[in-house]
């Protein structure tokens, strides 16, 4: 097995690694990225509708779009880059990761490595939902797969679960390709996707969203023929007597994404809520040798936070690999009332400047985020759908990075 | 001579490949279109010691046999097999004395190695046990398998001495006459046999009464489970019982040989017409986690990856029906409840031996008896992988990226006899991870459909109806 020594090694050629990759080879590093599909590009590439790069290209973008313009900023960049290239292990004593691909078996020993794979869909499964398991069950970006890259139409009548943004999208999808989307069903009483999303996804063709509702059971031996729907309580508990079937042959999962952390979970720290790995505001996790990106730290909402975040993770590998990373004295963030996700998790007084994303559990208005009684911005309309992003300049870290712990609330302004 | 084996499960595949051993022409038929997809497919995976069995049962004469079999088993078919060892679980007095009732019958069984342990003894083995529980029975020879590999294999490994295999061909009538058995009708042929056995798990009753037969009588019983992620396994490395009732083992607690936990089953009897009921049902699922988190209280439930159910037949009588009937040439091997996985290797054997002192039919000298799993380069050493990617670099395409299954694999399992996308699920774990086939479904069907001829939306999740995709987007 052959041996390469590369300065920092990027794991995932989704928006966040392809920024993280791009962002190590400009400032100097010799950089790697691996990615386990045949083509860069992640998610972006089943992601045909428009709305990227609005932020980052202040222009509109269709998903490969956005996808392209990245892979040609890689390319000026000078990174390597190597596809069809998964990675087995990663050994924290070197460190040294190993890979395989239709080339053989590889061992990389880098100064620093950026996890930038992304996340995983819920499946059906842990939802422990009753009935039977017949085929017509997709998770949402793999019927986005089936249907955008393949062309292939995964069912003819479609119920879809959860309102989250990947829900929405393919409500519209199916339908505009002719499939009968009977309903969107979400368990809270709010939806879980953007407000432009329900707009332009459903009601624009009159898709039914029907909230406190969930699937108490599918029906069918063989391919999908129904589901039951029913109405939840506050509690997420079926109300009975509210049950109703819905015949469909097919039923599109929206139920959450997952960090991706299998091979890093054991050797560094996860945030328990986020679920990835505990970052400071560099994106460097609690294990020094190691960054992370993307959707893998927490579920952002727009692609260009996660480019930003992989430009960032990337440059900061980069000066760890040229021994330019001194570690500072961490001081943990901790949720306060009211926020569910949150990055970064600790603050170490080495970044000249940082950005704090949460999330609130439920919608809120006229409300403000406090930081460590340091930062205080009012939030007129916050939603669970939109992250809430606060800048932190030079004089708010260094002030917040004087305290033992940082407190992030949102309180009633 | 001609032999007709009925039902393609753990136990009919072992027949068939223990009369392969014998001069005899053996042709197994299965209803469904693939092997082991009936009562062997949910089922718990384990080698039962011996010990649940009251003496003087089949039950109990063929479960200790059985499980000693397994090394040699597992050996020659190279299937998973792990003698993690099991604990019966005791939280009440009465539940004590249960204990020592089992423990005496684990005894006359000829159950090796068991011992009673107290509370400390059971911590300090499983830090996880629900602290409040009294005494423990520790059964060292427990073990967990694959119950539908054992199938795949016993069949890969018969094809390679001589079987003959009808999938998808359900016997619809058994020709007897003069009391003998002369031929097995199916919905595509006549066959003249000499013999028949009867293997057919959940439809056993239904192939008895072709035959002219009474018994047994069947119905169904359900089992739900819930199966929780490959990170999970480590919490509880032993089979955990309850105290076992009047009706049932309980619902348990166990490693998986993949790494996972899996809880359950729950025990509910259906009408005898229920036969295709594996729906798992809302106040199912809650007992299995009840009956879990009993044993076991801090499970990390948050990592379930999949609930499901499965059908065991029952008969009134609780005990197998093996061997031979009124009518002859017709040999029962029914009535295939607990501990059917663990005492088929025994029955089989036994059963082939009888069927061929009956009918004088020789050894072979020439039987193989061992088959080769198709390999799984990330468990081989790193020069065994590069050696099969050299010679083809299908072999380091990651297909399935939560268990590492290569497309090599699934090719292979193509060349083997899959046909679906379960049939490649059950042959190389490929969509059994964490994301459950979430990322590997959509490259498995290209992989299906190219390999097999077929367009995409011919290919189907497990026969029949069950299509995956229906057909092109803009045809």
């Amino acid at each position: 097995m052959r041996t390469y020594t590369v300065d920092v090694l990027v794991v995932g050629g989704g928006a966040a690694g392809m920024a993280a990759a791009a962002a190590a080879a400009r400032e100097g590093a010799r950089t790697v990225l691996l990615e386990r599909g045949e083509r860069l590009g992640g998610v972006l590439e089943q992601c045909i509708h428009p709305g990227f790069g609005l932020h980052r290209y202040r222009e509109e973008l269709t998903g490969p779009e956005f996808a392209h313009r990245m892979r040609q900023e890689l390319d000026d960049s000078g990174a390597e880059v190597l596809t069809g290239a998964t990675v087995l292990e990663i050994l924290p004593d070197g460190p040294a990761v190993k890979v395989v691909s239709p080339k053989g078996l590889k061992k990389f020993r880098p100064r620093a490595v950026v996890w930038a794979v992304g996340a995983r869909e819920r499946p059906f499964g842990a939802l422990r939902i009753p009935g039977t398991r017949p085929s017509g069950v997709f998770t949402a970006g793999l019927a986005q797969r089936l249907l955008d890259l393949e062309g292939l139409l995964p069912g003819r009548r479609a119920v879809i679960l959860g309102s989250g943004d990947i829900g929405l999208i393919m409500a519209r999808r199916l339908h505009l390709e002719g499939v009968e989307v009977r309903a969107v069903l979400e368990i809270q009483p709010f939806p879980g996707g953007l407000t432009r999303n329900v707009v332009q996804c459903l009601r624009d063709f009159g898709i039914p969203l029907l909230l406190s509702h969930t699937v108490a059971e599918v029906h069918g031996r063989e391919r999908l023929e129904g589901i039951t729907a029913v109405r939840v309580d506050e509690h997420r508990h079926p109300i009975p007597g509210t049950e109703r079937r819905i015949e469909a042959d097919t039923l599109i999962l929206s139920v959450g994404l997952i960090p991706e952390v299998r091979l890093i979970e054991d050797t560094v720290p996860l945030d328990p809520v986020n679920r990835g790995p505990r970052v400071n505001g560099r994106l460097q996790t609690e294990v020094p040798w190691l960054f992370a990106a993307g959707n893998c730290v927490a579920v952002f909402d727009l692609v260009d936070t996660v480019a930003e975040l992989g430009e960032r993770a990337g440059a900061s590998a980069a000066r760890y690999a040229r021994g330019e990373l001194p570690p500072g004295k961490p001081v943990p963030l901790v949720r306060g009332e009211n926020v569910v996700s949150l990055v970064p998790s600790y603050l170490d007084g080495t970044a000249e400047s940082a950005r704090m994303y949460l999330r609130v559990p439920r919608p809120m208005e006229g409300v403000a985020v406090d930081v460590g009684g340091v930062v205080r911005r009012r939030v007129p309309v916050a939603r669970p759908a939109e992250m809430i992003e606060i800048p932190l300049d030079g004089d708010a870290l260094s002030e917040l990075s004087q305290k033992e712990r940082i407190v992030v609330e949102v309180k009633p302004k | 001579m001609r032999i007709a084996v009925i039902g393609a499960g753990a136990v009919g595949s072992l027949i068939a490949r223990e009369l392969c051993r014998y001069e005899a022409e053996v042709v197994l038929f299965e209803r469904a279109p693939d092997v082991g997809w009936g009562v062997t497919k949910a089922n718990s995976g384990i080698v039962h010691a011996g010990f649940h069995d009251e003496p003087g049962t089949t039950r109990a004469r063929f479960c200790a046999a059985g499980n000693a079999l397994y090394p040699e088993l597992a050996t020659d078919l190279e299937i998973p097999f792990r003698r993690t060892g099991a604990y019966v679980l005791a939280f009440t007095t009465e539940e004590l004395s249960v204990l020592e009732e089992l423990r005496e019958w684990g005894e006359v069984n000829g159950v090796p190695g068991l011992e009673l342990h107290r509370r400390e003894e059971i911590l300090a083995r499983e830090p996880r046990v629900n602290p409040e529980v009294r005494a423990g029975l520790w059964s060292p020879t427990v073990g967990i398998t694959l119950p539908w590999e054992i199938a795949i294999a016993a069949v890969e490994n018969a094809l390679d001495n001589g079987l003959e295999l009808h999938l998808g061909e359900p016997v619809v009538g058994i020709e007897v006459s003069g009391g003998r058995v002369r031929a097995v009708r199916t919905d595509k042929g006549r066959y003249p046999v000499e013999a028949v056995v009867n293997a057919a798990g959940l439809f056993a009753d239904h192939i008895a009464q072709m035959a002219g037969l009474e018994g047994p009588a069947l119905h169904p019983r359900r089992g739900e489970y819930v199966l929780l992620d490959e990170t999970t396994g480590g919490l509880v490395n032993v089979v955990l019982f309850p105290a076992p009732t009047q009706v049932s083992k309980g619902i348990l607690v166990l490693p998986t040989v993949d790494g996972g936990l899996l809880l359950g089953p729950n025990a509910h009897d259906l009408p005898p017409d229920a036969r295709e009921a594996t729906e798992t049902t809302r106040e199912g699922l809650e007992e299995v986690i009840e009956g879990a988190v009993h044993l076991v209280p801090d499970l990390p439930l948050h990592k379930t990856v999949k609930t499901f159910a499965g059908l065991r037949p029952e008969s009134p009588q609780k005990d197998f029906v093996l061997g031979e009937t009124e009518v002859a040439g017709f040999y029962q091997a029914a009535a295939m409840r607990s501990p059917g996985l663990t005492a088929a290797p025994a029955i089989a054997r036994w059963l082939a031996h009888e069927i061929a002192l009956a009918h004088g039919l020789e050894e072979r000298t020439d039987f193989r008896p061992v088959r080769k799993r198709i390999p799984h380069p990330a468990d081989l050493p790193e020069a065994e992988w590069e050696a099969l990617i050299r010679k083809d670099p299908r072999w380091g395409r990651i297909v399935c990226f939560c268990n590492r299954v290569t497309e090599g694999e699934i090719v292979e399992a193509i060349r083997r006899g899959a046909r679906t996308l379960d049939g490649v699920k059950f042959r190389t774990r490929a969509g059994f991870g964490r994301c459950q086939g979430g990322f590997c479904t959509d490259r498995i069907l290209e992989i299906l459909a190219r390999e097999l001829g077929a367009e995409p939306w011919e290919v189907t999740a497990r026969g029949g109806a069950s299509r995956i995709v229906l057909g092109e987007a803009r045809p």
